[in-house]
């Protein structure tokens, strides 16, 4: 007992102070939301479109519109692209409540704020979820269960993931939903009262990401369910899902 | 193997040179070899106009060196399962792609309810299989008392989907059946299908939590058939990845099998440290799982001094964390009792399923990919195998946290002693002709295996990917047996299989 003690002293107190204070730093090197710069694009070029390994860029009157929905974020594009049309930015906050939200326009600076004010009086301060992987790869599962770490202690807020879709506000889905998980994905909807959320974690479960032109998946969650709220990412980072959360539940 | 071809790992051979054998002498030499403790690494088809090539790798551990050979079938050819248990999923996989019944298969049940594979020799599913996941006539144990209990595909937690399904007696499990499939996503055919820009990014979400180990078996067979050197220094950059990726779910997993018996102490700080590793990996590259980061040729990133120091210095630190974190497990004597004797596998049940990685070593198999083939940094840079001997959740257990120890003593070797050179080179051009490559790399969860098979240039006619939950999902049926159903969560937290994985 002593030693636990002791360990207790030892391992400090970690939870983060966001959101009340600052937001966890970002790594130098993340990649966030994309900035995209109208009108610099040379005649005819489509070289970020062609490097985009999910189909997530057009190229209209020489600017790039980028789908945020179906971004990796791997920056081919803006490796690919002569004239400096698109780059991206350590901004962490991409959630969305619809889905057209997600496509960038050249020149958009900040996101709008996700207006909800049912939600926030329903689920604002008590919010369940149950989580379905439906052909996620575990990347994105894995930072949405490091939210009910200490570090970041998703239960302050009332937010908390439990076992069984009855006792559950809602779905966090991640994953393409697969043709084998459609089923068990539709009754577990089901198995959730009135009223509910859906929330579609990663590029997956928003657009189907890279899997969107197999026959073994559908284009993501929006394919069988309505969805709420929308967190871009190839997997997010735990804050850009966070902060979806705490945006749609209104505590930011 | 008499009649394969050797090759080392990562080596490539043309397809030509591949022995085409009679199924008997295929059967034979691969029965013999794996009584001469080689091991089945890889077994599929790959479809040539009406008929079906079956390749066989095996790994000779002793020799250090790989095996290829492979044989025509059409419609059936007799199943090689009863006489070598660790063929048993090889088989039924390439039953549900292709159609060619492996005779005498005492289990012939979908592996992963996929379609079958679009080929000449094709031939539709039998009527006794049904379309719907999960739907299989599930071996039932009657009798008094006995009850079933089913679990999934959404079970408890923020986890993939599997369907489990245990017969007991009383809290005993008797059995306990295993049926998967929910995560597939078809990666294997889309390879072939559009080789091409997403073929990287598929190998980065194969397992999403094994991005650095996929990305890596897949870039050596792309370096390989390329005839690319890497730069000693992006061989020690892949590597420190590489060891990361094991440290940040090796200490999740400690924290997680913590969990599951109630203690919340190391609970609490591993989940955290788990992800300090992760932002280790962020560091490195900007994503935690390491997208991104690995591509044919080298990687994307440097470490410079900078980056090196505040790694050397948040790797101490966690090290310090991890060991006061999971030191309170060995010295809790509730923990020991909890951890000890539960679902232990023996070591001649392990070998007889081909079990890799930690679950085998935890068995006192020594099988590790870093020492018996290595590869890359490994050549250079040798890291301990951690063994333990009673293949129960405690061995699982120890083996991880000798595996966190090895793994840091590494990775702060490498960033003090980083070679120079450039993190990338070009790679050279593909062969014309067609080629087998095979690599293996050693992803915290045990041996990963990727075979390809070019038809020219960089298109693939054949892709394989063989993660080590493929292997391992069986294990955790077996070490269930005669436990406590009320034990499963923490059963399986030892295994720590991948759904994605294995269903692909």
């Amino acid at each position: 007992m002593i030693e636990i003690l002791k360990a207790r002293a030892k391992q400090g107190y970690r939870t983060m102070s966001y959101p009340n204070g600052p937001a966890p730093e970002m790594p130098t090197r993340f990649v966030g939301k994309a900035v995209l710069h109208p009108g610099t694009c040379s005649a005819d070029c489509q070289a970020c479109v062609d490097a985009c390994p999910t189909d997530a860029i057009t190229v209209k009157d020489g600017s790039p519109f980028l789908d945020l929905g179906r971004c990796v974020f791997c920056r081919k594009c803006q490796y690919a692209c002569p004239s400096g049309s698109i780059s991206f930015s350590r901004d962490f906050q991409m959630a969305e409540a619809t889905r057209e939200g997600l496509i960038l326009h050249p020149g958009d600076v900040a996101s709008a704020p996700l207006p909800n004010l049912d939600i926030k009086k329903l689920f604002g301060r008590s919010l369940k979820l149950r989580q379905v992987s439906a052909g996620g790869c575990n990347a994105c599962e894995a930072d949405t269960n490091v939210l009910g770490t200490i570090a970041w202690d998703l239960g302050r807020f009332g937010i908390q993931f439990v076992a069984s879709p009855r006792h559950a506000d809602g779905l966090l889905v991640t994953g393409p939903v697969t043709a084998n998980m459609e089923l068990a994905l539709r009754k577990t909807y089901a198995a959730v009262s009135y009223p509910k959320l859906v929330i579609a974690v990663g590029a997956c479960a928003l657009s189907g990401g890279l899997f969107a032109s197999h026959d073994e998946t559908h284009k993501g969650v929006t394919d069988i369910l309505p969805v709420d709220l929308f967190i871009p990412g190839c997997p997010p980072h735990p804050s850009t899902i966070l902060d979806g959360l705490l945006q749609l539940i209104g505590r930011i | 193997m008499a009649a394969g071809r050797f090759l080392p790992n990562e080596g490539i051979v043309p397809l030509s040179d591949v022995p085409q054998l009679a199924v008997s002498e295929l059967r034979q030499c691969v029965l013999a070899d794996i009584d001469d403790g080689a091991r089945l690494v890889a077994l599929f088809g790959c479809p040539s106009n009406a008929t079906l090539r079956l390749f066989a790798v095996l790994a000779h551990q002793y020799l250090g060196q790989l095996s290829v050979a492979s044989t025509k079938v059409t419609g059936s050819y007799p199943a090689l399962t009863p006489e070598c248990p660790e063929a048993h999923l090889f088989e039924r996989e390439i039953y549900e792609q292709w159609g060619v019944e492996p005779t005498g298969h005492p289990w012939l049940k979908p592996v992963r309810f996929e379609s079958r594979r679009k080929w000449e020799g094709a031939r539709p599913h039998a009527a006794n299989q049904s379309a719907v996941c999960g739907e299989i006539d599930f071996f039932q144990v009657e009798g008094e008392e006995v009850h079933e209990v089913a679990v999934g595909p959404v079970h408890a937690g923020v986890i993939e989907p599997g369907h489990f399904r245990f017969q007991c007696h009383g809290e005993t499990v008797q059995h306990l059946e295993i049926s998967l499939g929910y995560q597939h996503r078809g990666i294997e055919d889309a390879v072939v299908r559009d080789s091409g820009k997403r073929t990287l990014h598929y190998m980065e979400t194969l397992a999403g939590d094994t991005t650095i180990g996929h990305t890596t078996a897949y870039c050596r067979n792309v370096e390989a058939l390329t005839g690319t050197d890497l730069s000693a220094r992006a061989e020690a950059i892949r590597g420190i990845a590489l060891e990361l990726e094991r440290m940040a779910n090796h200490i999740g997993d400690l924290g997680a099998l913590a969990g599951d018996i109630g203690f919340l102490p190391t609970l609490s700080y591993c989940g955290r440290i788990r992800g300090d590793l992760l932002n280790l990996t962020a560091l490195l590259c900007g994503n935690r799982f390491g997208r991104s980061l690995i591509h044919p040729g080298g990687v994307n990133y440097d470490v410079d001094e900078e980056i090196a120091e505040i790694m050397r210095e948040r790797l101490q630190s966690i090290w310090r964390d991890a060991k006061s974190a999971v030191d309170l497990l060995w010295r809790s004597s509730s923990v020991l009792a909890r951890f000890e004797g539960v679902g232990a596998l023996d070591s001649d049940t392990a070998q007889a399923i081909g079990l890799v990685g930690v679950a085998a070593r935890a068995c006192g198999l020594p099988r590790d990919v870093r020492q018996s083939f290595p590869y890359g940094i490994y050549k250079k840079a040798h890291i301990p195998m951690a063994i333990g001997q009673n293949g129960d959740v405690m061995a699982r257990a120890l083996v991880r946290w000798q595996e966190i120890e090895h793994s840091t003593a590494f990775v702060l070797d490498q960033l003090d002693s980083l070679p120079s050179g450039s993190p990338s080179v070009r790679i050279g051009k593909f062969p014309q002709e067609s080629h087998l490559a095979v690599s293996l790399v050693e992803g915290w969860r045990g041996e990963i295996c990727h075979v390809a098979l070019t038809r020219q240039a960089d298109h693939y006619q054949g892709y394989k990917v063989i993660d080590p939950s493929f292997h391992n999902w069986f294990g955790l049926a077996l070490a269930l047996r005669n436990q406590q159903i009320s034990d499963f969560p923490l059963c399986n937290k030892s295994f720590n299989l991948s759904y994605c994985g294995h269903d692909l």
